[in-house]
């Protein structure tokens, strides 16, 4: 036997069986994102109001800053996405668990119209929590959102603990929550609210 | 004088490897201004007009599309790409460089936004085996032509034993 030519073969097969190998073991679609353990990026967002009193002039503007100290649960979701259906129940259900705790529950509306998310919203029996308007999207590019649902949690010190891409489970919430509430100062501060006013995020 | 080509050439390789990836690509913060707490300053001269475009076009052109089976934002006709084609121009005109623009997108989706990963570190793999492997290919195929076109050896070359020297003994 040509000892020579075998261990070129093997040397040049064998890595490419490797990497190919490691290839199969990917999930092409999941995209690793680089924000948890960073600061989550802040914005400052008007809120989405039921139809009885929505006007642009009463809108509440949430602070992701005001709520410094607490728990967030940031909910990135749209009317027309099935696989918000699946979790749109389990994450109200959860706003409710958690009331009087310092966790707080906020939607995020995807390239979507506020008609179509108040009627997604009636169709779905109701949300517990509050939704924002993000026009352009910048919010969520600035969250490196590439689909809907997408759940960020962020801790009391600011930072993204944990982001969950599709639908979130209530075990996966109770998990994330539990563990961040955790590590919440004995007395944490109640959020600010601004005056109500016509703001928006952008430059 | 061959070995110290070779080293140095190691140690160039070496170090392109493992150097961290360019300062701008440390940057956070949002181009644009939108919302951003820790704005870094605005390093380059604000661009308008055909050459604002022609830089938002270069940028895009280099980001893939997140939604996009292996589309750049520059030629995906969907929402997201032409949100993110906003944010681009919003912070090139605010005189952001194109590199801190993508260093922005880096920063918020990994690299696995960029269309052609930076050479540094594993990536590197990437730009260096397609070159190995076709250099590989070239010396394979030298060394079969070589044995090719060799002259095939004559019998006193081959150690064939000689009759007549068979018949003396």
């Amino acid at each position: 036997m040509n000892w020579r030519a075998v261990i070129i073969a093997l040397v040049v097969t064998v890595p490419v069986v490797l990497l190919l190998g490691y290839g199969m073991t990917q999930d092409p679609r999941a995209i690793p994102s680089p924000l948890p353990g960073k600061a989550a990026p802040t914005f400052t967002l008007a809120a989405m109001k039921p139809p009885a009193s929505g006007t642009a002039a009463d809108r509440d503007t949430i602070r992701l800053s005001a709520y410094r100290g607490q728990v967030v649960v940031l909910n990135f979701y749209a009317s027309w996405c099935l696989a918000c259906r699946d979790e749109h129940a389990t994450l109200s259900q959860a706003a409710t668990e958690f009331k009087g705790k310092p966790v707080h529950f906020f939607g995020v509306m995807y390239n979507d119209t506020e008609d179509a998310l108040r009627q997604y919203i009636q169709q779905m029996g109701g949300q517990t929590y509050p939704t924002l308007v993000d026009p352009g999207a910048k919010v969520a590019i600035n969250y490196g959102l590439y689909g809907v649902p997408e759940t960020f949690f962020i801790g009391p010190d600011g930072r993204v603990a944990y982001k969950q891409v599709g639908p979130v489970t209530s075990q996966v919430l109770t998990t994330e929550i539990d563990s961040l509430l955790a590590s919440v100062p004995a007395a944490a501060p109640t959020p600010l609210r601004d005056a109500p006013a016509a703001t928006r995020p952008g430059p | 004088m061959r070995r110290r080509l070779l080293a140095l050439a190691l140690g160039g390789l070496l170090a392109t490897a493992t150097a961290p990836p360019p300062a701008a690509a440390l940057d956070t913060a949002l181009p644009g201004g939108a919302q951003a707490p820790t704005t870094a300053p605005v390093s380059g001269g604000p661009l308008s007009g055909p050459a604002l475009d022609e830089a938002v076009r270069g940028v895009a052109a280099q980001l893939r599309c997140p939604i996009c089976q292996g589309l750049s934002i520059e030629d995906s006709p969907s929402e997201i790409a032409q949100q993110m084609r906003a944010v681009i121009r919003d912070s090139l005109a605010a005189g952001r460089t194109p590199d801190e623009v993508k260093a922005y997108f880096v920063s918020k989706y990994g690299e696995w936004i960029l269309l052609s990963p930076e050479p540094h570190g594993f990536n590197l793999a990437v730009y260096l085996l397609p070159a190995a492997a076709l250099l590989g290919g070239v010396l394979v195929i030298g060394l079969a032509v070589r044995r090719w076109i060799r002259p095939a050896p004559t019998g006193a070359e081959a150690g064939a034993p000689d009759p007549t020297a068979t018949s003396r003994s």
